[in-house]
C-alpha cells in the first residue's frame, strides 16, 4: 500500500528526515514516535504529498507519488488522504457540518450529506451540527477533525501528535476513535507521535532517529 | 457547499469590517450615481426645455441670464424690450415663428407668464381639463403649478409682484382658472400661463398705446438655418434689445458647472478607490488570520486556483454588496434631492430611473473589488501548506 525507500529530506543544510525504507499494507495501523525534531511530522507531510523529498521514492498502492503534480496531487490527496492535524485547526466560520462537507467540497467531489450524518451520528456530534467549532469541548473538536479526515473514505488515515496534551482516559478515547475509523474505511492508520502511553496499542511501529 | 457559500461564511464571520467595507465603496458609488442621475436629468430637462427654441431676444445685459430666465424660468430677467421692436422682429423673414413672453409675477413661487397659445403648443402641451385662455384675466395652469396650488378649473387666485411671490400682492386683479395642462416634463409644468395682456392689465399699462407697451422675452425659431450667422448680429446692434442662443448658453453653463460636477466625480472615483483599497488591507489582514483555514483546504484537497477563487469571491461580494448599497443610496439621495428642489418649485428630479451608465458604476466597483483581491489570492494560491500546518 505505501512504500518509502532512500528517503532524506533536507531543510536548507539540516537533514530533516533520513529513512531507509518503509513500507505499509492496506488496513494496517501504524506508530511512527521518536523524540521531538525527530521527523515524525516531515514524515506524515512527506506521505500526504504535502512536501516533496529532497530524494527517494515513495510509492502509494503500486503508483510513484512523484508522477502527480499540482492540481492533480491536491486532488489524489483530497481523496486517499485523511489528515487529523496535531491542532486540529476546524474552519472558525463554519460549522461542524460544514466543516465535514468541506472535505468533500475540496476534494472536488459531491456533497455527501449522508455520509456527514452517518459520522455525526457515530462520533455523538449530531446536537453539535451547527455549532461553530469554538463552541466545542477539545473532545468534541478532536472527534471532528476525525470525522473531516475521514469524510472521504480515505485508504491512509494519518495523525499527528493526536494525544498530546490530553490526559489519560481521552487519550485512550482519541487512539480508539482514530483506530475504530480507520478500521471502517479500511484505511492504513499512521499515527506520529512522540506519547510512550500509545506504544502499547500498536504492533507496528517505526522509530525515527535523527 | 460552493465556494461563494464559503466566501460568505467568512464575511460574516467578521461583520463589521465587512459592513465598513461595504459601506466605504457604497458611499463612493453613491456620490458617482447622485452625479449621474442629476446630470444627466438636469442636461435632457434642459435640452427639452431649449428645444425648437433658437435665438432668445430681451432686453441688453447678460445672454446667459436672458435664457436663464425666459427658457429655464430659473433667473429673473434684466429687463424689458419695446412691443414694437419686438413686433418688427416677429415680421422679419428669417424668423418663423416668434413667441411674446411677459413676466413679473408669481403665484405661490409659480411664474405667471404672459404668453400666446404658441407658447403650450411649442411644448406639445394637451389640456387635462378645462381650456386655453379667450381673454385677458383667465389663467391655465401647468401640471406641476396646479398640484402644488391645489387649484383647478373655476378656481382664481391673485398674482404677487416678483417671481418668487414674495412680492406685493396684485388683489385687485384676480385671475380665473380655465384650464389645467396634462404633465409634459417640460418647465411649462411649473407655471401659471395667461395672455400677455393680462400681465400689462395686472400692472396698469393695458389702456397704453402698443408703441408704449413692453414684453419681457421673444422666443424665436428661425426659417432657416442660415439665420443662426446673421440674426443675432443684427439683433445686438439694437442698443435695447441682447439676444441669446439657448443651446450655446447651455453649452456654456454645463461646462462652467461641469467643473464642479467633474471634481464631485474625482472625489466619488477616489472614494470608491480608498474603498478598493479598504478591501486590499482587510483581505491581506484576513489571509494573516486565515493561514491555518487556508492551509486546512489545501490539506484537504483543494487546488491553488480555489483558494485564489475564495479571495477574489470575497472582494467581489464585498464590491458587489457595496455596489448594490451605493446605487440604492443614490437612488434615494437623487430622489430626496429631487423633493427638495420640487418645493422649491425648480425642476424636480427623480430617483426613480435607471441610467444604462449605471452599469459601468456597477463594472467599476466590481473592477475595484477584484483588482484589490488579486494578490491577496496568489498569496493564499502560494501558501506553504506543511509549514503553515506545522507551526500551529
Amino acid at each position: 500500500m505505501l512504500r518509502l525507500s532512500g528517503i532524506r529530506h533536507l531543510y536548507g543544510a539540516r537533514v530533516a528526515l533520513a529513512l531507509e525504507r518503509f513500507e505499509a499494507g492496506a488496513g494496517e495501523h501504524w506508530l511512527v514516535h521518536g523524540a521531538s525534531g525527530s521527523g515524525k511530522t516531515t514524515f506524515l507531510n512527506l506521505v500526504a504529498g504535502l512536501l516533496t523529498p529532497s530524494e527517494g521514492k515513495i510509492e502509494v498502492g503500486g503508483e510513484p507519488l512523484a508522477k502527480l503534480k499540482g492540481s492533480a496531487l491536491d486532488r489524489w490527496r483530497g481523496r486517499n488522504v485523511g489528515i487529523v492535524p496535531q491542532k486540529l485547526h476546524l474552519v472558525r466560520s463554519l460549522s461542524v457540518l460544514q466543516n465535514l462537507l468541506l472535505a468533500s467540497y475540496m476534494a472536488g467531489l459531491p456533497s455527501n450529506h449522508a455520509r456527514a450524518a452517518e459520522l455525526l451520528e457515530k462520533l455523538s456530534l449530531k446536537e453539535k451540527a451547527a455549532a461553530k467549532p469554538h463552541e466545542l469541548s477539545h473532545g468534541q473538536a478532536q472527534r471532528v477533525a476525525v470525522a473531516r479526515a475521514v469524510m472521504n473514505r480515505p485508504k491512509l488515515l494519518l495523525a499527528d501528535e493526536p494525544t498530546s496534551n490530553l490526559d489519560d482516559a481521552n487519550s485512550v478515547q482519541a487512539l480508539d476513535l482514530l483506530q475504530n475509523q480507520a478500521q471502517e474505511c479500511g484505511a492504513t492508520l499512521i499515527v506520529a507521535t512522540h506519547d510512550q502511553r500509545a506504544r502499547a496499542r500498536f504492533e507496528k511501529r517505526l522509530e525515527l532517529i535523527t | 457547499m460552493t465556494l461563494a457559500g464559503i466566501s460568505f461564511a467568512y464575511l460574516r464571520a467578521r461583520p463589521l469590517a465587512a459592513a465598513l467595507n461595504v459601506l466605504l465603496l457604497a458611499l463612493g458609488v453613491a456620490t458617482v450615481a447622485v452625479l449621474l442621475l442629476a446630470s444627466r436629468q438636469i442636461e435632457s430637462r434642459m435640452l427639452s426645455d431649449a428645444k425648437g427654441i433658437d435665438l432668445v431676444v430681451g432686453a441688453k445685459g447678460s445672454p446667459m441670464q436672458l435664457v436663464l430666465s425666459a427658457v429655464f424660468h430659473i433667473d429673473v430677467p434684466a429687463g424689458n424690450i419695446p412691443l414694437p421692436e419686438a413686433r418688427h422682429l416677429s415680421a422679419h423673414r428669417a424668423v418663423k415663428k416668434a413667441i411674446p413672453m411677459a413676466l413679473g409675477d408669481s403665484y405661490k413661487g409659480h411664474r405667471i407668464v404672459g404668453t400666446n397659445h404658441d407658447y403650450p403648443g411649442h411644448y406639445g402641451a394637451r389640456l387635462a381639463a378645462g381650456g386655453l385662455w379667450e381673454k385677458p384675466m383667465q389663467a391655465v395652469l401647468g401640471a406641476e403649478a396646479a398640484r402644488a396650488t391645489g387649484l383647478g378649473v373655476g378656481a382664481s387666485f391673485t398674482g404677487a409682484h416678483g417671481m418668487g411671490g414674495e412680492g406685493e400682492a396684485h388683489d385687485d386683479a384676480p385671475y380665473e382658472v380655465v384650464g389645467v395642462l396634462a404633465p409634459t416634463g417640460t418647465v411649462i409644468d411649473r407655471l401659471v400661463l395667461t395672455d400677455v395682456k393680462s400681465v400689462w392689465a395686472v400692472h396698469g399699462t393695458e389702456g397704453e398705446k402698443d408703441e408704449d407697451q413692453e414684453i419681457t422675452a421673444l422666443l424665436i425659431r428661425y426659417a432657416t438655418p442660415l439665420a443662426a450667422a446673421t440674426m443675432p448680429r443684427q439683433v445686438n446692434a439694437n442698443p435695447h434689445l441682447q439676444a441669446a442662443s439657448p443651446a450655446y448658453e447651455s453649452a456654456r453653463l454645463f461646462r462652467m458647472i461641469g467643473v464642479g460636477i467633474e471634481v464631485l466625480h474625482a472625489f466619488g472615483v477616489v472614494l470608491m478607490l480608498a474603498a478598493g483599497l479598504s478591501v486590499f488591507i482587510a483581505l491581506t489582514n484576513a489571509l494573516e488570520e486565515r493561514r491555518y483555514d487556508l492551509a486546512v483546504m489545501r490539506m484537504l484537497g483543494a487546488g491553488r486556483g480555489k483558494l485564489f477563487g475564495l479571495l477574489v469571491l470575497e472582494g467581489l461580494m464585498l464590491s458587489l454588496l457595496g455596489a448594490a448599497l451605493g446605487l440604492a443610496l443614490g437612488h434615494a439621495a437623487t430622489g430626496l434631492i429631487g423633493g427638495l428642489l420640487a418645493a422649491q418649485n425648480q425642476a424636480p428630479l427623480t430617483g426613480l430611473l435607471w441610467l444604462s451608465e449605471e452599469w459601468w458604476i456597477v463594472g467599476g466597483a466590481l473592477a475595484v473589488g477584484l483588482i484589490a483581491a488579486l494578490l491577496p489570492g496568489l498569496r493564499a494560491s502560494r501558501k506553504d501548506v506543511a509549514g503553515v500546518l506545522a507551526e500551529g
